[in-house]
């Protein structure tokens, strides 16, 4: 193993030397799909698919990326794909991943491992797919769910979620004379993916290409349910610029506001290092239209708020244990 | 041949299910349907069948994961009842639109408020229109022949659709009834090795449930109503097979002492029994009444209809569900409409019966036809027995 592998932030530094090496050429999500100019998410699905290899079926909640790539009779898919509605990718997901395991036990398709992969956006899996995902992931299926987290209903035409953060500007929670924005912190899906006991949860943003592949990958290693919450920008949505997408997502993770690590049965670890000093969050905030209206006390509120989950993560980093040797026998 | 039992219907319908060898199992317990899915478990646990039994948290997800398993090519079964049946609404139409043949036993059960337990239809009528075979059973007997029948016409390469088995609440699923229960090597015979379509796997890609613009949406809708329409011609198909190999017979409309009848009662479902013994003591004392009982309810047997109350002056159409502001129950405004264009047609009158749970007696069933004889009803349709 080289240097680079072992100490992920320097591959994201001499990326352009890495990776032709590391990155699969062959696309399963391909191009000619209808998705904005500086998408994150569509960007963060091709790495996706490109990590997670062909033995995957994908199970897609309705959402951007089901309307971007799938407009009939063309498909953006080189992979089996299927959409059902939008509340319930996870249950699809889980069918999928029991069919494949009672057909292949029966020996009626070929005797390999197909990785179940369900994906929904945040209003698809924070809000109304939530349901469906807690109780997918606590059945211990062989699955692996993938939440793309651009902040707010972008398909409908960006409307709050429960992921949208506090104080943002969105369609239904506008920055208005009296009500400055969404009024509310954002949920934290990730830790209550932790305390659904699943061997494996991170964050991710396609910002950081190689740390979010090899994460994919490990969850695809995973026998049993896993959780993945990739942050991704949209221009569209938060009112930034399409060429900073991938800047949006390193602001998130240098400003502390969207850490990047890993949590297996239980224990933590940060994935990419963040400068001992973390930059203020008015760097990230200050590119982008939906805080355009935050003052500077709001704006150290986002920052007090941002320290204190830096901290309580910090601790859960350097005192969780593993709990591997207490995982629960799966299915049959 | 297989062996008489006593079973109580719930259990024997998870029983059928598994002769089928089903691969998947997605079940969420509810009232009166949970028996079934207490069976389906215990037959997949202990090991009866080789199976994936999925225990979702909630009918959406049911229908759901049973979506997703039929896409990889998986025989599945699922069951639910009343407000289930109701949650599971959205997914309903995106089953048949897939064109997957999961088969899914309702035991019917009012809708609430007030929340009720008991049997009517008001769960399964609202769900008419979301391109589903429906079948009706009268009996146990029928509800695991077409359990088995559900899989061999959803799985049709001619159909490719999902079927619904309705059975009585209480009524039926709760009932300990003498039934014949096939032996596995003639449901074998019976019943081929399903073969999908398509199915999702890397060795064959495709792209399931894509969206369709203006442009193909149309089109798509009437690809899903040919396939229901013509679906009787295999439904048909399948239940001569069935009678062959097993005797029983099943036809869309099942005609009871009709022959020379002036009135016919009209019922769907575990009622039918209860208006057979009317006919006959009705038939005693000199009426010339009959019955016609809907055993198939999508697609709808219209020319198996016409044929069915030829001769017959007065139609009296029996409903366990209302249509809210409409015209009757959904059952009558069928049953006018599809008679409308008969030169000569009967009278058709509505009875509302047998809600959330009421009782409905033979005495109940012989006051209907006597009064509708005499053309009492004032109303378009009478809520049966009801207060206030």
């Amino acid at each position: 193993m080289n240097t680079a592998m072992k100490n992920p932030k320097s591959i994201i530094e001499n990326f352009e030397i890495y990776a032709p090496k590391l990155v699969s050429k062959e696309e399963f999500f391909v191009g000619g799909h209808r998705a904005c100019q500086g998408c994150g998410e569509a960007l963060a699905i091709r790495l996706m698919c490109k990590a997670l290899g062909k033995d995957t079926v994908i199970t897609n909640a309705t959402g951007c990326m089901e309307v971007i790539s799938s407009l009939y009779p063309t498909t953006a898919w080189k992979l089996p794909w299927i959409h059902v509605a939008f509340p319930n990718s996870a249950a699809v997901g889980s069918g999928v991943e029991a069919g494949l395991t009672a057909l292949r036990r029966k020996g009626k398709v070929a005797d390999r491992r197909i990785k179940s992969v369900a994906i929904g956006g945040d209003g698809g899996t924070m809000d109304i797919g939530f349901q469906a995902l807690s109780g997918a992931m606590e059945r211990g299926h062989d699955m692996l769910y993938v939440c793309f987290d651009n902040e707010a209903y972008m398909n409908t035409g960006i409307q709050r979620s429960s992921g949208t953060p506090f104080l943002a500007a969105t369609t239904t929670a506008p920055a208005g004379k009296k009500i400055p924005g969404n009024q509310v912190w954002k949920k934290n899906l990730a830790e209550i993916m932790v305390a659904h006991n699943l061997p494996y949860v991170a964050t991710a943003t396609p910002s950081y290409p190689i740390d979010f592949m090899n994460k994919v990958k490990k969850a695809r290693q995973v026998k049993g349910p896993s959780y993945i919450h990739c942050f991704v920008a949209c221009p569209t949505g938060w009112r930034s610029t399409s060429e900073t997408c991938i800047k949006m997502g390193r602001l998130a993770l240098e400003t502390g506001i969207f850490p990047l690590y890993e949590v297996e049965d239980g224990k933590y670890r940060l994935t990419v290092e963040v400068p001992e000093k973390r930059r203020p969050v008015q760097d990230y905030l200050k590119g982008q239209g939906r805080f355009r209206h935050l003052t500077p006390d709001q704006i150290r509120v986002i920052q007090e708020r941002v320290d204190i989950e830096w901290e309580a993560l910090m601790i859960k980093v350097k005192h969780s244990k593993s709990r591997e040797s207490l995982r629960a026998p799966r299915g049959v | 041949m297989g062996k008489r039992v006593g079973m109580e219907v719930a259990i024997a319908s998870a029983e059928a299910a598994a002769l089928c060898k089903f691969d998947v199992a997605a079940v969420y317990p509810i009232t009166p349907q949970s028996h079934v899915a207490e069976h389906l478990s215990d037959i997949v646990h202990e090991g009866r069948v080789d199976a994936s039994f999925i225990t979702v948290e909630s009918e959406h997800s049911a229908l759901s994961a049973a979506i997703g398993a039929a896409g990889t090519g998986a025989r599945v079964v699922t069951a639910t009842s009343s407000q289930g049946l109701l949650y599971m609404s959205e997914v309903l139409p995106i089953a048949s639109a897939m064109r997957l043949p999961i088969v899914m036993i309702i035991a019917n059960r009012a809708v609430s408020g007030p929340i009720n337990i008991w049997n009517d239809h008001s769960d399964i009528m609202p769900m008419r229109d979301t391109g589903w075979i429906s079948f009706f059973a009268d009996n146990g007997q029928e509800v695991v022949d077409m359990t088995i029948q559900a899989f061999k016409v959803g799985e049709d390469r001619r159909v490719m659709l999902p079927v619904n088995v309705n059975m009585d609440g209480f009524q039926l699923t709760h009932m300990v009834e003498p039934i014949i229960m096939p032996e596995q090597e003639e449901v074998d015979r019976f019943l081929p090795a399903y073969v999908p379509y398509a199915a999702l796997h890397p060795d064959n890609i495709v792209s399931m449930g894509t969206l369709g613009m203006p442009e193909i949406y149309a089109e798509a809708q009437k690809s899903k109503d040919v396939a229901l329409v013509n679906s009787i011609k295999v439904v048909k198909e399948v239940w001569k097979d069935w009678e062959k190999q097993f005797g029983r017979k099943y036809e869309p409309i099942q005609s009871y002492r009709t022959e020379d009848a002036d009135i016919a009662l009209l019922t769907m479902g575990s009622m039918g029994e209860t208006a057979e013994i009317a006919v006959d003591e009705l038939r005693e004392q000199g009426v010339k009444v009959g019955l016609l009982k809907i055993k198939l309810w999508r697609p709808f047997p219209f020319d198996e209809l016409k044929k069915a109350i030829k001769g017959i002056k007065v139609l009296v159409v029996t409903d366990r569900a209302i249509s809210f502001g409409g015209p009757g129950g959904p059952v009558f405004s069928e049953i006018r409409s599809a008679l409308y264009d008969q030169p000569k047609r009967p009278k058709v009158v509505n009875y509302i019966i047998g809600l959330g749970g009421r009782d409905v007696t033979v005495e109940g069933f012989m006051d209907m036809v006597r009064r509708a004889a005499k053309g009492k009803l004032s109303e378009r349709y009478e809520i049966y027995g009801v207060r206030g």
